[in-house]
């Protein structure tokens, strides 16, 4: 038997006396793809860095091919055939398809003169070798999330690729696409690359891999064949802990209705859309990508102005198109992605919760009582578990589950009644997730009315009291939750 | 071929064209070969300063001291030839222009590409230190007698002529030089891997140094280049104006950068053409000589320059705003 293309033996890095990674050690063979799971601090960053060459481990060795390496550097790494994909996907927004796909195999040979026709023919040649049409002149920055992530892993092929490390490969993306990366990873496999999956979110990888390495603590706790781990399993071991995916508590059966939404209709994104919302129920709104789910979502908040239909909240009508007004009438809006949509990302974290309440702590003549503010903010923040060392620290510096959490707390400020989360879990770890479910069904009990806009089918399952289910911009399907399992959702779903 | 009514180029050839149409409706003299040559002429100095600044534009940067190194290189030059080496022959002159430039770039090319410096910061402080440097330590005076060999170079020309009405026109032969630094910048940009190098690292620097790109080295280099193209654009100054002023130059940064822009090329990096570039400079220019012709009086040129600004560059961005709502 050969020897495997990459192997790590008792890897150790510290950081400033913190040990990041303790003995790691496993190995990769060719053509097979590897899961490697673990949650944010796990160390799987670290690892990561260390296969990439930009990090030096303290202690432990490894060989590419049995051939046991020296210190490695970022250049040695990619001259082993090790490319990493980060989750930003690293493309020239202001290059076309082609010259993205084309640059790094180009520098490489280190020509000086640019071989327009070489580079186009390279691109094409890889991207046939996965199998899709991207349009190779293309600007970067017109591709979608998807079309970008099969950019990103054309130009490492285009650079003969031996190990393919994927930083958080699914995260962006919607269910279908992650099938067609799936897809596509088979065809790898098939070439003889190897594939290693970084990422807190791997179930839906899973059926693709032949190893799972789970990381926690910079340890590693977990190891073997991929039909050995199951969802359940896989998150067991990432955070020590069994997270119970259970139903919500029944909602009263006297809760009265507090919003209700009748005939809305805007021409290319939803029609005719009918829903009530009683207080204290967790209602779900899910459909594939293009059936209208976010485009809803952002009309209930008025960022997207419906033409006809309307909103009612309390009995009160709310002015269609109009966030300032939604947002007076009690309604509650977190995008989808928070990092650019939700938050002032260099701003500290109690500025962050502050900004919405600035006209309720304003004096006469407009002055800011900033000491009110501050301090009802630093409550909220206690309140919502928001880990923080330093709540003056900007939000960026906060971990992805902290991040929504500042966004939320900002919204509770304004005592809302009616909430209205876009995917409320996007990139954030198992264990943070479980917790924002808690904060969900805490709201709820309080009274609120939470709409969760999500395709986590598990997450719909186990926070919505009822989910509707959108289809080409209409609202098909009323299903009480608890009465299906997540088989029978995705089947709903996808029909 | 289709037109892209996105594209400032687009934009900006038709108010060209509805100037020009304007301009020779008032005063039909104005379609002559002298009003021409004129604009050519006037297109010179600030079309070299136009291709720097978009080089920088480009790499994400912006580059705000090219006209103090002009100014700066032109009276060093003028002052040392005269000094030292009266016998050098014009294309020497040139040169020697050009390697001071280089020298006063690559101190620029030191503190942002050696100490990761923003670029706005290190050229408003080198634009401040090699015009003060200049009038402090080296002359405030003009020098009016130029050395022998950019007083040769002054009265080359390329064409000659005299209009129906006995007054001369001509194009200066410098002319040519501008010509031939698009050319090569075009080469350099469009055909070369460091050109492409130089829109990656506009397009994302953190991508470009994740793919090998040596960032340092090809922000250096930009720096440089653009020392040089100002220096020779200091040098052909002087010659053309037969006088070294140190106090000309500076100040026309901001309407060289606002040229650039207009053409298309976007402060925020990774994006600008030489096309849009030229017609930017061909643009403000003809605004510059024009307005007169128009009966417009001069003091209206900026204001003028100051709302094709806002047009130029508010039109295209306000149209891919809604291009991208109605997308959403």
């Amino acid at each position: 038997m050969s020897e495997p293309l990459v192997t790590l033996s008792g890897v150790t890095k510290t950081y400033a006396g913190i040990t990041a990674l303790s003995e790691v050690g496993f190995s990769i063979a060719a053509g097979e793809a590897v899961c490697l799971a673990g949650e944010n601090g796990s160390g799987k960053s670290t690892l990561n860095k260390i296969l990439a060459g930009v990090e030096r481990p303290d202690r432990g060795t490894i060989a590419f091919s049995g051939q046991v390496q020296g210190p490695l550097s970022p250049r040695a790494s990619t001259e082993a055939g090790i490319k990493v994909i980060f989750q930003d996907f690293s493309l020239f927004p202001n290059l076309t398809v082609a010259e993205n796909i084309a640059f790094s195999a180009e520098l490489g040979e280190g020509v000086r003169l640019v071989r327009r026709a070489k580079m186009r023919d390279l691109a094409r040649a890889t991207l046939d070798r996965i199998g899709v049409d991207i349009p190779l002149d293309a600007a970067g920055e017109t591709l979608s999330v998807a079309h970008k992530q099969l950019v990103a892993i054309a130009r490492a092929l285009a650079t003969e690729a031996r190990l393919i490390i994927m930083d958080e490969p699914t995260t962006a993306l919607t269910e279908r696409e992650v099938r067609g990366l799936l897809t596509i990873i088979r065809r790898l496999k098939a070439d003889g690359v190897a594939v290693l999956f970084v990422s807190h979110k791997l179930a839906e990888v899973l059926e693709v891999c032949e190893q799972v390495v789970v990381l926690r603590n910079g340890q590693k706790v977990a190891e073997g064949p991929a039909q050995d781990f199951d969802a359940a399993s896989l998150t067991r071991h990432m955070t020590g802990r069994d997270v119970a995916a259970e139903p919500p508590a029944p909602l009263r059966a006297d809760a009265p209705v507090l919003l209700q939404v009748q005939g809305l209709s805007k021409a290319g994104a939803f029609d005719q859309v009918d829903f009530t919302l009683r207080a204290g129920e967790v209602l779900g709104i899910s459909g594939l990508l293009g059936s209208g789910r976010t485009a809803l979502a952002k009309a209930l908040f008025g960022l997207v102005a419906p033409e006809t239909g309307t909103i009612t909240l309390d009995g009160r009508q709310v002015t269609r198109g109009d966030p300032v007004a939604a947002a007076a009438a009690g309604i509650g809006y977190v995008p989808e992605d928070r990092l650019t949509e939700g938050l002032f990302l260099t701003q500290s974290i109690v500025q962050n919760i502050a900004i919405g309440r600035l006209d309720s702590h304003a004096r006469a003549g407009g002055v800011l009582n900033l000491t009110g503010l501050l301090a009802e903010a630093r409550d909220w923040l206690a309140r919502l578990k928001v880990k923080a060392p330093n709540p003056d620290a900007p939000v960026r510096s906060l971990s992805g589950g902290n991040q929504q959490r500042v966004v939320l707390a900002r919204w509770m400020a304004r005592s809302p009644r009616v909430l209205v989360l876009n995917g409320p879990s996007v990139g954030v770890d198992v264990g943070s997730k479980a917790e924002i479910h808690g904060i969900i069904a805490e709201l709820a009990a309080h009274g609120l009315g939470v709409i969760v806009i999500s395709d986590d089918l598990p997450e719909l399952l186990s926070t919505c009291h009822r989910i509707l289910v959108m289809k080409g911009g209409r609202m098909v399907e009323d299903i009480a939750g608890g009465s299906l399992n997540e088989t029978e959702l995705a089947h709903r779903l996808a029909s | 071929m289709k037109i892209d009514w996105t594209r400032n180029e687009t934009l900006v050839a038709l108010v060209i064209l509805a100037f020009c149409l304007l301009a020779a409706l008032s005063d039909p003299s104005f379609l002559s070969i002298a009003t021409l040559t004129d604009l050519l002429r006037g297109g010179i100095v600030l079309g070299i300063f136009a291709v720097a600044a978009m080089l920088v534009l480009i790499s994400g940067g912006i580059d705000v001291s090219f006209t103090a190194i002009a100014a700066f290189t032109m009276y060093v030059t003028a002052m040392t030839l005269n000094a030292l080496m009266p016998w050098m022959p014009w294309w020497a002159a040139l040169g020697f222009g050009m390697a001071v430039g280089a020298g006063l770039g690559a101190i620029n090319g030191l503190l942002i590409a050696g100490f990761g410096l923003p670029t706005l910061i290190v050229t408003l402080g080198t634009l401040s230190i090699f015009r003060g440097f200049m009038l402090t330590f080296i002359g405030q005076k003009q020098i009016t007698t130029l050395p022998p060999s950019m007083r040769e170079f002054g009265r080359m020309m390329l064409i000659r002529g005299e209009n129906a009405d006995g007054s001369f026109y001509n194009l200066h032969g410098a002319f040519v030089v501008t010509v031939l630094v698009v050319v090569l910048t075009w080469f350099l940009l469009q055909r070369t891997m460091l050109g492409r190098q130089i829109y990656a690292i506009g397009g994302s620097v953190e991508s470009a140094r994740r793919i090998g790109i040596n960032v340092r080295g090809v922000q250096f280099f930009i720096y440089v280049y653009v020392g040089v193209l100002a220096g020779l654009a200091g040098v052909i100054h002087a010659s053309m104006a037969r006088v070294a002023n140190p106090f000309d130059l500076v100040g026309l940064e901001l309407s060289v950068i606002a040229a650039v822009v207009l053409g298309g090329a976007r402060l925020a990096g990774g994006h600008g053409t030489l096309t849009g570039t030229i017609l930017g400079v061909a643009l403000i220019v003809l605004v510059r000589n024009s307005l007169i012709v128009l009966g417009i009086p001069a003091t209206w040129q900026s204001v003028t320059i100051g709302l094709l600004i806002l047009l130029g560059t508010g039109l295209p961005a306000w149209q891919a705003k809604r291009a991208a709502a109605r997308a959403a």
